[in-house]
């Protein structure tokens, strides 16, 4: 499953979607949003996407996953709208025979998330300010 | 030749629209698409120039060559920062 939704977002689902009787680990990433920036005190964020790229960039990022390391089912699921500290912007799960192509596969994964999957972020500071984050 | 351009993030925001419609001739690549962009909302020069550019999906490099009808995608830098830095490190 690859999705961008405005629901929250629920790990037990993504761990049970891609858990099979061969695996022999499941590695989740929970990507949440934090109460501060560089310090500065964040009251919320707000995500937007181009949805269905980013649908197709996550399944194909699943497929490099796959192509690199000895794992399984992958599942990602992005949430945009509006955010409040604490909640999960995006989960990542991915099953393998054995633990450690899962870890590799994951931190790989979330690597490549940044790079491709059209997905951008707003912070609004507890002082009233508010900006789109970019990479330097 | 009639071209859609589609806005996201911070310039959607700085154009104030989610798309823009295009007038370009035959031939024209998506370089020349910004430069139209460009000279049509001076405005949005100083976000033009470290987008991506996305047709059916696929990021595509600047020297494509439109087609009439085409539907391109603006991608500005992708924000990333999820449970680390916001920011990516500098190459």
């Amino acid at each position: 499953m690859f999705r961008v939704t405005t629901e929250p977002l629920d790990v037990q689902q993504v761990h049970n979607l891609v858990k099979t009787p061969a695996d022999g680990a499941v590695v989740t990433f929970d990507g949440i949003v934090r109460n501060n920036f560089d310090g500065r005190a964040v009251r919320y964020l707000e995500y937007e996407a181009y949805a269905a790229m980013a649908e197709k960039k996550m399944a194909e990022i699943a497929e490099e996953m796959r192509n690199k390391f000895a794992v399984g089912e992958v599942a990602m699921v992005h949430r945009i709208g509006r955010l409040e500290i604490g909640e999960s912007s995006i989960l990542i799960a991915v099953a393998a025979p054995h633990r450690q192509p899962a870890f590799e596969a994951c931190a790989y994964a979330m690597d490549r998330v940044k790079e491709e999957v059209p997905v951008w972020k707003k912070e609004f500071f507890a002082d009233g300010e508010s900006h789109w984050v970019q990479p330097n | 030749m009639h071209i859609t351009v589609k806005l996201f993030a911070l310039i959607r925001e700085k154009a104030g629209a989610d798309t823009l419609a295009l007038d370009l001739p035959h031939g024209a690549d998506l370089q020349q698409m910004v430069e139209a962009i460009r000279r049509q909302q001076p405005a949005l020069g100083p976000y033009l120039d470290n987008m991506r550019f996305s047709l059916d999906m696929d990021f595509v490099d600047a020297d494509t060559i439109l087609r009439d009808g085409d539907e391109v995608v603006l991608i500005p830098p992708v924000s990333g920062g999820y449970g680390c830095s916001a920011s990516r490190p500098n190459p």
